[in-house]
This record gives structure tokens, sequence and C-alpha cells, in this order.
């Protein structure tokens, strides 16, 4: 009897202990893929999505802003595409977002993860306030920066002359010629990748990014003081104390040193 | 033909709802039909109702996200109907997988697999577990966890919106379900069907079992895919009550002596219990 009250134990044991070992290892595999497949940033979703973050845990992936979309713009993840399966997404150089005014795939959405209030003005759905994205270029590879006349960009931008404006510039290489580059007003630009669509380089020169990517950060040290706006920001500035410990010679001394005080 | 279509007649009712589903859904995307748009994880039924998997929100909310009403209501509908009425039926009626792992356990059977190996060396309660540790890795890493994994949504909307590399998926599973494990996906793993088993357990639709006709030829033993369930056969005349049943009735196809049969549970007994 003792015995096999002891036999019994430790096989209760050993199958708590497979268990564990079981769920820990699948845990692990199961948890390693979702943080490989959520790392991926260059994800351009539909207009009115939240916080790529929320997004993932909000977005059901039922596909009905895909089937809503009247251009096919919208794809759901693939497996192998490498992308948090089965979340919306475009690819603006294959199909961009033709900016529809009654945005179709916005309202269907039953999630919440395409939020409505973000793109309605006054009431009233507003595409040209939806963020999809950034447009940068890279003035390398756009010919215009070369002095090649190209307004491709500018002219397929659906907020023609806002998002995308032209600058005139001087070409010293000839003298007598003009430059006339895109500059795109971030502000304003949706994302939409109409102007990536229409580039006529190879590679497109203008393209469209999240703006969390494309963008950097002043952060609150920096204030445009002239600006009555941005000096708000100071409300929100912290002190941050600088741990640099600053020289006790004098000034002047160091114009008559060499280097040794930039040791 | 009649034996035929006694023989088959569910079978041919489950096949032709799930593949009508599937028509229904693929329309939608391919030819704008508004009868039922989106997929299994969320669908809006003509134009007006909302339909979500209980499950998806289940991990949606343990991920921390705030739920819309579309799909609290949604997730009510489709917990009502199998709560109530259904049981486990998604499995069996609705689920697209049920057609791979069905084609590999009919191929398991003519193969003659399992009289070379007997023993299924698992536990049926592993869905349950997996179950509990998708909700743990939703909480943990803020994301639906099943959901990215899901076989079952990336077949669905494959099938809808294109399939890419999930074909692999279902050739994964056909063979893990040929080879290693008897009906080891939806029997075993699945944690859907885990949490369709706990839905399920006080629906009304049940099969019952007449002793009194039971000849024990054990047919419907064989062709159930979840067999436990069917302990009283040949021993006692009662419904089978285990959410795990999926209401597929093939052991009522292929029982000769009319020993199974669809029944509505009874309330009255159930009354009693509840007092």
């Amino acid at each position: 009897m003792e015995n096999r009250a002891v036999s019994d134990r430790r096989k209760f044991i050993l199958k708590m202990a497979r268990s564990a070992g079981i769920a820990a290892l699948g845990g692990f595999v199961w948890s390693a893929y979702v943080d490989e497949v959520t790392a991926s940033q260059l994800l351009l979703r539909p207009p009115g999505a939240i916080k790529e973050e929320d997004f993932l845990k909000t977005c059901i992936k039922c596909g009905l802003c895909v089937e809503a979309c009247p251009y096919n713009t919208l794809l759901l993840a693939k497996p192998g595409d490498n992308k948090p399966m089965g979340t919306p997404y475009f690819i603006p150089r294959d199909i961009p977002c033709y900016m529809c005014p009654d945005i179709p795939c916005v309202p269907i959405c039953p999630s919440g993860a395409l939020d409505e209030a973000s793109v309605t003005t006054n009431g009233v759905l507003d595409i040209k306030v939806a963020d999809m994205g950034l447009a940068v270029i890279d003035d390398e590879s756009c010919i215009a920066f070369w002095g090649i006349q190209c307004d491709a960009c500018y002219r397929a931008c659906p907020l023609l002359g806002e998002a995308i404006s032209v600058e005139y510039k001087k070409n010293d290489r000839t003298g007598k010629h003009a430059f006339l580059t895109p500059i795109v007003h971030s502000n304003i630009c949706t994302g939409c990748g109409l102007c990536e669509k229409a580039c006529v380089t190879e590679k497109a020169a203008i393209f469209v990014l999240p703006r969390e990517v494309a963008m950097g950060k002043a952060g609150n040290y920096y204030i445009k003081g002239w600006d009555k706006g941005d000096e708000k920001r100071l409300e929100n500035a912290k002190e941050i104390k600088t741990t640099t410990e600053i020289s006790k010679d004098s000034a002047v001394d160091s114009l008559n040193s060499d280097s040794e005080d930039f040791k | 033909m009649t034996t035929l279509w006694n023989n088959y007649r569910y079978l041919i009712l489950r096949r032709a709802t799930q593949i009508g589903l599937l028509l229904l859904y693929f329309g939608a995307n391919a030819w704008g039909w508004t009868i039922l748009m989106g997929n299994l994880s969320s669908s809006l039924f003509l134009n007006i109702v909302p339909l979500s998997d209980p499950y998806a929100a289940l991990q949606m909310v343990a991920a921390g996200a705030i739920l819309a009403t579309d799909i609290i209501i949604g997730a009510l509908i489709i917990t009502m109907f199998y709560l109530l009425i259904g049981g486990r039926a998604f499995c069996s009626w609705v689920c697209p997988i049920n057609l791979v792992t069905d084609a590999a356990a009919f191929l398991r059977r003519k193969l003659n697999i399992d009289s070379i190996s007997k023993r299924q060396p698992a536990s049926r309660n592993m869905r349950y577990w997996v179950l509990v540790l998708s909700l743990i890795i939703s909480l943990m890493m803020g994301v639906t966890a099943f959901e990215f994994i899901s076989p079952i949504s990336m077949l669905h909307r494959g099938i809808i919106f294109g399939l890419g590399f999930g074909w692999a998926a279902m050739l994964i599973i056909f063979l893990f379900d040929l080879f290693v494990l008897k009906n080891g996906w939806c029997g075993y793993v699945c944690p859907l069907g885990g949490f369709y088993s706990l839905v399920g357990k006080f629906s009304l639709i049940r099969v019952h079992h007449t002793m009194e006709n039971c000849t024990s030829c054990m047919k419907c033993k064989t062709v159930c895919p979840e067999q436990q369930v069917l302990y009283m056969i040949a021993k006692e005349s009662v419904d089978v009550l285990s959410g795990e049943c999926t209401n597929c009735a093939r052991c009522i196809e292929v029982c000769d002596d009319e020993a199974l049969g669809f029944s509505i549970r009874k309330l009255v007994k159930n009354k009693r219990t509840g007092e």
C-alpha cells in the first residue's frame, strides 16, 4: 500500500512536470513567433487606423475593410508575407489609397481598429485628415533635384498644391535654368501614396512611410519662440539635469591651451 | 439511392453548410454579395447583423483591447446560438478545417492506420491548456495570440482573400492527423474546439442513444471523432451530454439499428438537476 501511494504521487509529479515543460516550450515558440510578426513596423494601415500597438490587439482580422474598398487597395496579410497575419495593409506603389470622400473602409469596421472619429471633422467624414503615413522624398534619386523637369508627384497629389508644393531655385550648374523641386508638407500629407504610384523613377524616389518611422521629434528643449502655439509645449517640458561636470578652469585659459581641455 | 441518403444525409448537409458558407463569404469579396460579408472572425449578415467569434473577442479582452459594441453584440449572438441550440456544432458544420481533418480521418480509416497504432499517447484535455495558454500569451504580449497562428482563420481568410503559404499549414494538419494522432488537431489541440466544448455543454440539441436497439456493432465509435463522448453505447439509454460532442451526426448515419438519433435535451430533467 505504502509503495503504491508513493508511485502514484511520483506519477502525478512527473505528469505535472511534463505538462509544464510542454506548455513552456509551446508558449515560448508561440510568443517568439507573435513577437516576430508584430515587430514589422513598415506597414501602411487603412485610413483611420488607431495606434499600431492598439491596432494589433483590436483588429479582429475580418477583412470587411478590404471588401469595402472599391479600388482593391487593401490587402490582408497572408502567411509568408511576414506581417501580422490577417491584418489589413496596402502597398501604394501597387495600388494607392484613392481617398474616397465617403471612406467606405472605415465605418464598416466592427472592432474600432479603424476609428471613425479620427477621420471626422465637424461630424462629417473627412478623408483629408486621415493619417496613413507620410510621403518622403529621396533627393538623390528624384530627377527633379537633378534639374530635370518632373512634377509627376505634385500633379498626382489629391491635395494638389497643399501636401506637395514645388519650389523654384536657380540651377547654378547651367546658370540659366531652374530646379523645380517637390516638397512634402507633413501637416497636410495623408500618406495615400498616389505620388509614390505616379513617380517615374525605376524605384519610387517619393514613397510613403508610417509617420513614426518617417519623422523625428524635436522634444521639449527646442521651442519655436515666435510661435504662440508651439510655446505651449513648454508647459509639458520637464527639467533634466545634465551629469557632465563643468570645467573649473577659466574660459579664457582654454584659448591659450592646446587641446588638453578637450581630453 | 435512399440508403445512400440515409447513410450520408447529415454528412451531405454538413458539407453543403460548410461549402455554402464559404461560397457566401467568397462571393462577398469577389462579386460584392451582401448576404454574409467578412469572415469567421467577424461578419456582417445582410448588412445589418454583426456576428463575431467569441473566442477572438475573449483574446481581445485578455490583450487589453476595448471591445466595440458591434463585436460585443456579434460575439453574444454567436455564443447564445451555440450555448442554447447548437452545442459544439461550429466544429463540424461551419469550420473549414473540418474538411481537412475529416479527409485525414477518412484516409486513416481506409489505410487501417488505427490497427497498426492503437494507442493515442496524448490527452484530449490538451486543448483546454492551449486555450489557457492563448489567453496568457494574449495578456502578456498585448495581441490576440491564437488569431495570429490560427489555421482556421488562416484557411478561411485564405479561401476568401488569398492563401499565400497557408497551404503548408493545411498540409501539416492533414499529415499530423493522418500519421501522428487520430483526430489530432480537432480532438486534442484546437483551443477554439475547446472553447466551443465549454460553451456547447448546455445546448438543447443532443444525440440520444437507445440501448434497447443497440447491437454493439461499435460502428459509431469507429467513426466518431470524439469517441469518449459515446461511453454509453450498449450500456445505457441517455443523451450524449458531453460538450465535446460536435453534433456531426456521423454516428446516427452509420447506425443500422436506429439506436442513435437527434433529440432535444429534456428540460424537465434539467430543472431537476438545477434544483
